[in-house]
């Protein structure tokens, strides 16, 4: 652990941007658990006679043409978008983790199935099929998680199943399988916590596609519906206006959305460098 | 041996720089190859042998820099052209060939046309007759079937005919001098003795002096008129081949002989060579390179080091020579 | 050549198996019942019966799945319910819209991003390998839809420069004749330049919306690459033999470097018929897109489903395409097979 930390300090030093992306990263996760506290005034309170109005020292972001506040809602929409996020990379990874290490360590059928499967969501343009899946699951938000871990799922497998094969003739799994344990026991119990790190620059860099195909949903009305604060209905809301120049609408949620991609993916490299530094561009 | 010789190395010295700090890979490295000559610059791995070649020839590395010296050539010095004036020369006048022919030439070029592309830009070809030319080299390096093999790309075809390509490359424009990196690296025992005949056979034809780095001795004795030895980015040894098996002089020659097969009677014969290359990246290293490995070591090998004729053509850097 | 080509086609098949089946899968996996769902939100039940019947729903699932496969291969897509039309019919007809689009996209990606990643490889170090990194880390953390909106609000309303964004034409121009539906296409054969201006004008800005967003992976992997290969073994031969530095740089360099930027296109085009949908909601561009987009809106499913199929379709198309090219420009993939 020791010179895990030690070697991220290094790493730390000589990229000062990966520890400006830490740094945002922890601003975004106090924002996504405290956001609500924080919130200088209730995200859906809607207040007429405030309504677009500009930046402000009352209202910072300005407001929208329901009169609400959109740097509380901006603040807000933090929890949601992340938590949308991360729990589709977190199911694209659960999925695509367990069947792309039980192909590469079992190979055969197991390896053709799960290989089919990832080519057969890849020969579609990803943006489109989570479209169709949202439209044939009905239009809620778990379905966009759904339909972003499903297009999210033949990475994670094909990272998975490379590792595995790697690892399938290494030296601790051969003494795991001699000391008896059954097949099942061996692939959860070691395979899968070795690749571990390697699972997790995957699902930091992965974040930022999520966080932005999600939004890309929400923005043609699919999943999150109004009155929630979310960042990509919030720019579908101020789309509306930018042509009448009420601009604050669609430009804080959307540069919260631009500064939360541009962190996961700075955090990824990142972490990439620190667990595996051959891997660098 | 009055006339002015091929090339001229002069006190080069290179440096690379490193994430570790800067290597002194070459120290004031310094021979001569007169035309007609064949000569062989042998070492262990990382003596240097093909860095001195690439400092000569302009493609060192990014990270490496010419600190001192001279490469005489054509009546110019190589280390003070331009890149332009550099590529004038390159593949006219003095070409090069690399181990690992395979991978030297473009893997999605024909090979007619890489031979071609050499012949138009030095050889004053056209890009109509060039192809014809090609064919024509194609038959000097004794390629079967020339008209068929032009039209190939190179993983069509084997180690041996790439290194012939590449030959074939490297002798379009008649250079007077063909420098040769470990060409049969890689190739088996026959192809490897096939290559070095044709590039002597051509070389004399052509009266073309011609400098091999390898790290076989055998082979330079066999196919060389002259060896010189190198040892961590020092010359160490010069001498004509019969002279250098019969009496090495530098106590790091006599070791690499022990360690060659075929002038032992058995492999247990077979010395290796004890220690290892200094680090080079050391500020603190002394002036004989060898010093710290060495079994003759006195006071005196701790004085800056230089080349003494001791002999037809011989020359020794050693303050105790065997 | 052609054997080339043939082999290709082989390996779509699975693809387009695969396609078939996922769209169809789709329909049968809406919450509650299907026939609902085509009928439409205001249907009686006595409608939703009729369409039950006519749709053929109530047959089992392997039967149903060999009516899908004829239905496709007759050209039915169904028929819109806010419009009443045939689905096919009206891809067909917005289909040249998206294409232009995309295409315009494309052409605009590559011209920037293959030059700027081999100068930047070229160019180690100095300012444009600085701004082709800046291009590539910033191009992946775009919103392209929320790219598309600022460009809309500072050129169009703010600097006044940029048409407003409505469509593929202005309202006082009249569309060129069809010949291949690409207004700038077609307005050109006819020599019509006004109109060529005029389409040109309104493509601009999601064009160059679309663009930015597909820069980045194309520059990153023409600089990646690039790099690799100047330090290769064949480019050293090539110096050591004395050709001209841009021999060595485009004959030689380039075409070897090219090849991982082909592959690379098959994962931009998937970026690119997705940001299609986006960029074509923001600036309502007529395509196939926003028609999908205002399907979802009015829970009108036919459209959506053909969308997709065509979407994917048009997508295993351009994937053939993109392996095509690259065994054109690699003989090893070629003579090897």
């Amino acid at each position: 652990m020791l010179p895990l930390l030690r070697h991220a300090r290094y790493v730390l030093s000589e990229n000062p941007i990966t520890g400006l992306a830490f740094g945002l990263f922890a601003l975004f996760l106090i924002a996504g658990i405290f956001g609500p506290a924080l919130a200088p005034y209730n995200p859906l309170q809607s207040n007429s006679a405030m309504a677009l109005k500009p930046p402000s020292t009352a209202h910072w972001f300005g407001t929208d043409q329901l009169g609400r506040d959109i740097f509380s809602r901006v603040l807000v929409a933090t929890r949601l978008d992340l938590s949308i996020a991360f729990a589709s990379v977190i199911l694209a990874f659960l999925l695509g983790a367990l069947s792309g290490v039980a192909a590469g360590y079992f190979g055969g059928w197991t390896d053709r199935v799960v290989g089919r499967l990832a080519d057969t969501i890849m020969a579609f343009p990803l943006f489109v099929l989570a479209m169709g899946i949202v439209a044939a699951l009905g239009n809620k938000v778990i379905n966009i998680v759904i339909a972003t871990a499903i297009i999210n799922f033949p990475l994670y497998a094909r990272v998975a199943r490379a590792e595995a094969n790697v690892r399938r003739e290494a030296g601790f799994i051969e003494a795991a399988r001699l000391s008896g344990n059954g097949e099942a026991r061996v692939v959860l119990g070691h395979v899968l916590p070795n690749i571990m790190p390697i699972m997790m620059v995957q699902m930091s860099l992965t974040m930022g596609y999520a966080i932005l195909n999600a939004a890309g949903l929400s923005f043609i009305g699919l999943g999150v519906r109004p009155p929630d604060a979310e960042w990509g209905i919030m720019v579908a809301e101020g789309a509306n206006f930018i042509q009448s120049g009420e601009w604050w609408i669609a430009l804080f949620p959307g540069a919260a959305l631009m500064l939360a991609v541009f962190c996961f993916n700075l955090l990824g490299d990142g972490l990439r460098d620190i667990i595996d530094p051959r891997k660098r561009t | 041996m009055t006339a002015v010789p091929a090339l001229a190395v002069e006190d080069l010295s290179v440096e690379f720089r490193t994430r570790a700090g800067t290597v002194k890979v070459l120290e004031r490295v310094g021979f001569q190859v007169d035309k007609g000559e064949t000569i062989a610059l042998v070492g262990e791995s990382g003596s240097g042998k093909s860095v001195t070649a690439f400092a000569v020839m302009g493609i060192l590395d990014p990270a490496g820099k010419v600190t001192s010296g001279r490469a005489l050539f054509g009546g110019s010095d190589l280390l003070a052209l331009s890149e332009a004036e550099l590529a004038e020369q390159r593949g006219r006048e003095l070409s090069m060939i690399f181990q690992n022919p395979r991978t030297a030439l473009n893997p999605i070029r024909k090979v007619g046309q890489q031979i071609a592309d050499v012949l138009v830009r030095h050889g004053g070809a056209t890009p109509s007759n060039a192809p014809r030319g090609a064919i024509e080299m194609l038959k000097k390096v004794r390629i079967p079937d020339p008209e068929r093999r032009a039209e190939a790309y190179p993983f069509e075809l084997s180690g041996g005919m790439c290194q012939r390509i590449m030959i074939a490359i490297a002798l379009a424009c008649r250079p007077a001098l063909l420098i040769a990196d470990e060409p049969t690296t890689g190739l088996d025992v026959t192809t490897q003795a096939v290559i070095m005949d044709l590039i002597g056979e051509l070389a004399r034809e052509a009266g073309m002096a011609t400098i091999f780095i390898t790290h076989d001795l055998a082979l330079a004795a066999e196919y060389c008129d002259r060896i010189v030895v190198m040892h961590a980015g020092h010359i160490v040894e010069s001498a004509p081949g019969r002279t250098l098996f019969t009496e090495p002089r530098h106590p790091y020659s006599a070791k690499l002989l022990a360690a060659t097969p075929g002038e032992t009677a058995s492999l247990d014969d077979l010395a290796s060579i004890p220690g290892g290359l200094p680090d080079l990246r050391r500020f603190d290293l002394p002036p004989c390179r060898y010093s710290e490995r060495c079994e003759r070591r006195i006071d005196a090998c701790s004085q800056p080091l230089v080349q003494r004729d001791i002999g037809e053509h011989h020359i020794v850097a050693c303050w105790n020579p065997l | 050549m052609l054997k080339l080509l043939l082999s290709r086609l082989v390996t779509a098949i699975p693809s387009i198996i695969g396609v078939v089946i996922v769209t169809f899968m789709l329909t049968r996996l809406l919450p509650g019942d299907p026939a609902a769902y085509f009928a439409g939100l205001a249907a009686s039940p006595q409608a939703i019966a009729e369409i039950r019947a006519k749709l053929g729903l109530d047959k089992s699932l392997p039967e149903q799945f060999v009516a899908y496969i004829g239905d496709l291969l007759t050209g039915n897509l169904g028929s819109s319910l806010s419009t009443g039309q045939p689905v096919a019919t009206e891809i067909a007809t917005r289909l040249p819209a998206s294409a232009e689009l995309t295409l315009v996209a494309l052409i605009l990606a590559v011209g920037i991003a293959i030059p700027l990643g081999v100068l930047a490889a070229v160019k180690q170090g100095t300012w444009i390998d600085h701004l082709c990194r800046i291009v590539t880390t910033a191009g992946v953390s775009l919103p392209v839809f929320f790219t598309g909106l600022l460009f809309a609000y500072v050129f169009y309303y703010v600097l006044q420069i940029a048409p407003a964004p409505s469509g593929r034409l202005d309202v006082f121009l009249s569309p060129p004749s069809d010949i291949t539906g690409f207004y700038l296409i077609d307005s050109l054969l006819t020599g019509n330049l006004e109109t060529f201006w005029g389409a040109l004008k309104q493509l601009a800005l999601p064009a160059i919306s679309m663009a930015i967003f597909s820069l980045a992976p194309l520059a990153r992997m023409t600089r990646g690459s690039m790099l690799a290969v100047l330090g290769s073994d064949f480019i050293r031969t090539a110096r050591a033999s004395g050709l001209a530095p841009r021999t060595v740089v485009f004959a030689y360099a380039f075409r070897n470097a090219v090849l991982p930027v082909i592959t690379t296109l098959g994962m931009v085009f998937s970026f690119l018929l997705g940001a299609n949908v986006l960029v074509e909601t923001v600036f309502a561009w007529p395509g196939i897109g926003l028609y999908a987009v205002n399907a979802l809106i009015t829970s009108d499913y036919a459209p959506v489903q053909g969308f997709v199929l065509t979407m994917a379709v048009l997508y295993v198309a351009l994937n053939l395409l993109i392996d095509f090219v690259y065994g054109l420009v690699d003989p090893r993939v070629r003579l090897d097979s």
